[in-house]
């Protein structure tokens, strides 16, 4: 391997790097805001390697990863969204009981399987990506281990997590048995020019990959675990399973269709085509029923990943640009919503009761703002990054005359409107009788660094909603390197 | 770029209204209605100095325009132009917007802050629809000024004000969703038949279309308008929002969202849709003498003054309508200055309502009655645009009103007919609602002020337009004219065929 081999995997090689200092500082000393702001150094590190990684691309490492400016940009993304949740954990989890800083290393070593997937082209580094991010989630969710309920979300979580892995490794299995090959462009050679795609035994193996990877994105109807994790999981963890998490299953999954060219052979698309639109009409119309401000994120995320696989089915360039700004405005928006949801919560208990946020308008008009941008970019308001993604994705469902399931973008969209005004309108409200419950969140001030990351996002989100044109033009020329 | 200021203006005396409105509530008034009185004067400005006309490429008669890329990627400029259809409903924008800080000057005492940043910002939005020429452009101003209003209902509103809101807000959410899909579909089909991606008004004019595809893009756009408008049967929204809203938000509702709708009918509808809009119209016709004379029905039965008044707006929309889709020079110079006419005199009307419910704390009519005595000023202002919605010879409504009969008549006559009796009707509603407020025993027995000199001063202002619209209507009909003459020349080859 030369060294231009090392400088492509620089960005990984400091996530790596970080955990492992990071587990020698616990080793040596326990501190929780030096561990908290070594992670955030090596991730911030991380990202600004990425030009530097860029410079050498495209680059097939050995064959189980590949550096092209896909795979950096969603690295960038991933450990960008992955540092801002390690800042909006620290003021969380400060003052709780217990050891604190391994949170950091699980956490390290989860993003570090995000990247792995989203570099992956080959179906030995796909499942090693994929189980190093689940095993460091499954601790994840369970790490406050004193309380029962983020117990019986690890639980759930490790069980489905463990059956749907069998499922895609199996899939996986099924289809080397066939080809011959784990490579993905191996296996789009050889799926355009045999007659292979009739095979039972690629069939079987495609459906049950797209199961595997239908748990990980949720969708309908892989999605029982979602409600139950986002509501037991502490809320840093729900954020991180909903952006990071989703975000490199996405990555994965785009490179896999655009690759292996999945596209002609109509089953896989007709598999996602009903996910999708299962998934737009499930997730919002049980997200009307639900009381539970992070049950209603969750379900909410599941829409969402709906809308994003109608641009997946879509396909051709202009589908994967719009599934990737989607995924781009759904991360920007997701983690400014979990981060109000985060700075609101206290040790007692996450603020996920309505009556949280009950008249948070007039007691911190500021966090309610933040809150109320990203409530209205999930409804894809215009103003907000929600809005031109929703709008890419409407633009690549009409150009591929994809009707049925444009139409449920739209139904799912207006009935999405119920539920996540129930939240504004909570804001909004007037304060509840015996409003001191609420004094010590009153009291709290936010830490510099947790005011800066919720600004940060509110800016993002606006500025991907009045000024996408820079964001448009990056994700073309990246989607470009992938076709 | 004088476009462009009309909305920063706004925008950013939004930002300045919220921060200063902090502390102390005063700031905020006059802020915005500083800025709302600049943005007037620039209007009047260019109604009086034609800066010569701009004309874009094969159409209109633009007075001004301004346009800076976007989103090239797509094709989507920030493109905003003016002319004489649009510069009247800017103009009145303006004018409603500052009669509304006025009308919320004692009334809003909450977070007044807030309260004139959503004001301001829903007008931004009414003006940037008014004058976006990118259909891209005109959706985001189009949604853009729905948030806002939003909170202005749900926060300052009344007792059921959260119902009336979340209604409103999906009401109109969903029907604009639909006209995005059917401009992202339009935007396609320029393309196949081009090979340009573009959300410009002027390019997509005239994209060549199969009939059907046409109707559908048309029906999804008439969606759209017809909730805002609203039509039947599109308007049960309305009575809600607008009994609920405050007294602000009631005169930017029914003063100028509604129109939003109608303009949306004259400058997309018609112009893009042509032939399907030409077949569709006696199905608009009807719609429209059915909301004319549902909305009076319903405007009599009612108890509660707003929603009185609310359900009159249905009526007098209903003229619209129908002068639009009679499409003819005189019924849509009718249904512009109804526009306008209806705008002032609901706004008034609702003003007047608020100032009762402020004095009386009920809406409901059962409980007021001679109220003459006590609050003369009021009662004579009112008895004043009660006349106006009731169409008496002189002021702007009756002129309105008879240019679209007239107009329809030539069209069809059966439905021109049937529309006369919502003239009666409508001296049926203003007459009672007049009769159960100030006339009659006073039952109450409560001592109540008069209207202040501030919002004299303001009525006096309303009353004043609404009797030059109504004596004088060459100065706006004459501004209107080469559009709606431009529009009218589209359906001269259709109207041959049909004969």
């Amino acid at each position: 391997m030369d060294v231009a081999n090392f400088v492509g995997l620089l960005p990984l090689m400091v996530i790596a790097a970080t955990a492992v200092a990071v587990l020698l500082l616990v080793a040596v000393r326990r501190r929780h805001p030096a561990a908290a702001i070594m992670t955030v150094i090596g991730l911030g590190g991380a990202v600004m390697t990425v030009p530097l990684a860029a410079r050498v691309i495209p680059r097939q490492i050995t064959s189980l990863l590949i550096v092209d400016g896909y795979g950096l940009f969603y690295t960038a993304l991933l450990t960008a969204a992955s540092m801002l949740v390690v800042i909006l954990t620290y003021g969380y989890l400060q003052g709780r009981e217990g050891n604190l800083e391994e949170f950091y290393v699980l956490l390290l070593l989860a993003t570090l399987g995000a990247v792995v997937l989203a570099l992956s082209n080959h179906f030995a580094s796909l499942f090693l990506g994929l189980e190093l991010l689940s095993v460091g989630l499954y601790t994840l969710i369970a790490y406050l281990r004193t309380s029962a309920r983020p117990l019986e979300a690890a639980v759930k979580y490790l069980i489905l997590a463990a059956a749907s892995a069998a499922f895609l490794l199996f899939g996986l299995a099924l289809i080397y048995a066939e080809l011959g090959t784990m490579e993905f462009e191996r296996v789009a050679m050889l799926l355009a020019t045999a007659d292979k795609t009739r095979s039972v035994f690629v069939l079987t193996g495609l459906a049950m990959t797209a199961t595997g990877i239908g748990f990980k994105l949720a969708v309908v109807p892989f999605h029982m675990w979602t409600p139950d994790v986002y509501e037991g999981a502490p809320a840093p963890v729900a954020a991180f399973v909903a952006t990071v998490s989703k975000g490199a299953i996405v990555a994965l999954l785009l490179r896999y269709v655009m690759q292996t060219g999945a596209h002609p052979y109509g089953s896989l698309m007709l598999a996602f085509s009903v996910m999708a639109a299962a998934s737009m009409v499930v997730g919002n119309l049980l997200a009307l029923l639900q009381e539970n401000v992070k049950r209603i994120l969750a379900y909410s995320s599941i829409a969402h990943l709906g809308y994003l696989l109608v641009a997946l089915v879509a396909g051709g360039s202009r589908g994967v640009e719009a599934a990737t700004y989607y995924l781009v405005a759904y991360m920007l928006t997701t983690l400014s919503a979990f981060g109000s949801v985060i700075v609101l919560s206290d040790p007692d208990q996450d603020a996920e009761t309505m009556a949280a946020y009950r008249g948070l308008f007039w007691r911190r008009p500021w966090l309610a703002l933040v809150f109320t941008a990203a409530i209205l970019s999930l409804a894809g308001i215009p103003l907000t990054a929600g809005f031109v993604g929703k709008f890419y994705v409407l633009v690549a469902g009409v150009e591929s005359t994809l009707w049925p399931l444009i139409l449920l973008l739209v139904f799912g969209s207006a009935v999405g409107l119920f539920y996540y005004l129930r939240i504004v309108v909570a804001m909004y409200g007037a304060l509840p009788e015996g409003a001191d419950v609420h004094v010590s969140r009153l009291a709290a001030p936010l830490s510099f660094a947790t005011s800066l990351v919720l600004t940060v996002l509110t800016l993002g989100v606006l500025w991907l909603g009045l000024y996408p044109a820079p964001l448009i033009h990056t994700i073309r020329l990246t989607v470009a390197s992938l076709l | 770029m004088i476009l462009a200021w009309f909305i920063i203006i706004l925008l950013a005396a939004g930002f300045l209204t919220w921060l200063f409105g902090q502390r102390h509530p005063l700031w905020a008034r006059w802020i915005a209605l500083g800025a709302l009185a600049i943005d007037l004067v620039l209007g009047l400005t260019i109604w009086l100095w034609h800066p010569g006309q701009v004309a874009l490429p094969d159409h209109g008669a633009w007075l001004i325009a301004v346009q800076w890329a976007w989103i090239p990627e797509f094709g989507i400029n920030f493109h905003l132009a003016m002319d004489g259809l649009s510069l009247l409903l800017v103009l009145l924008t303006f004018f409603l917007g500052i009669m509304a800080v006025i009308a919320s000057w004692s009334e809003i005492q909450a977070g007044v802050g807030f309260f004139h940043f959503n004001l301001l910002w829903v007008l931004a939005g009414i003006v940037g629809v008014f004058l976006a020429l990118d259909l891209f452009l005109f959706y985001f101003f189009w949604e853009m000024m729905l948030v806002p209003m939003y909170f202005l209902i749900s926060i300052w509103g009344h007792e059921n004000r959260v119902y009336a809101a979340v209604k409103f807000f999906i009401f109109t959410q969903a029907s604009g969703l639909l006209m995005l899909l059917a401009i992202v579909a339009l935007f396609f089909l320029h393309h196949q038949q081009t090979g340009v991606y573009t959300f410009a008004y002027a390019q997509l004019l005239g994209t060549p279309m199969g009939p059907s595809t046409a109707m559908w893009l048309m029906l999804a756009f008439f969606v759209a308008f017809a909730v805002k408008l609203p039509a039947v049967p599109f308007h049960t929204w309305l009575p809600d929002a607008h009994t609920e809203a405050p007294t602000a938000g009631s005169v930017i509702l029914a003063g100028l969202l509604l129109k939003t709708g109608a303009y949306g009918m004259l400058r997309f509808v018609l112009p893009l849709f042509p032939q399907a809009a030409w077949l569709f119209a006696p199905a608009a016709m009807v719609l429209a003498v059915t909301g004319i004379l549902y909305g009076a029905a319903l405007a009599f039965a009612q108890t509660d003054l707003k929603r009185l008044v609310a359900y009159t707006s249905i009526s007098h929309l209903g003229f619209v309508l129908l002068g639009i889709f009679a499409w003819n020079e005189l019924a849509l110079q009718g249904a512009v200055l109804q526009m306008i006419c209806h705008g002032i005199s609901t706004g008034a009307l609702f003003m007047l309502a608020g100032a009762l419910q402020a004095r009386l704390h009920t809406r409901d009519m059962r409980r007021m009655g001679g109220l003459w005595s006590t609050v003369p000023r009021l009662g004579g202002v009112s008895l004043f645009f009660a006349m106006g919605a009731l169409g008496l010879p002189g002021l702007g409504n009756f002129l309105a009103e008879f240019l679209v009969l007239v107009g329809s008549f030539r069209v069809n006559t059966l439905l021109a007919v049937v529309a006369t009796l919502g003239l009666v009707t409508a001296t049926v509603y203003a007459l009672s609602l007049i009769q159960r407020t100030f006339h009659g025993p006073h039952t109450e027995g409560r001592r109540i002020p008069d209207l202040t000199t501030r919002d004299m001063a303001a009525m006096a202002a309303m009353i004043a337009a609404l009797m030059w619209l109504g004596l004088y209507p060459q100065a706006f009909l004459k501004t209107a004219a080469p559009v709606l003459h431009d529009l009218q020349q589209v359906v001269e080859p259709l109207r041959t065929v049909r004969r």
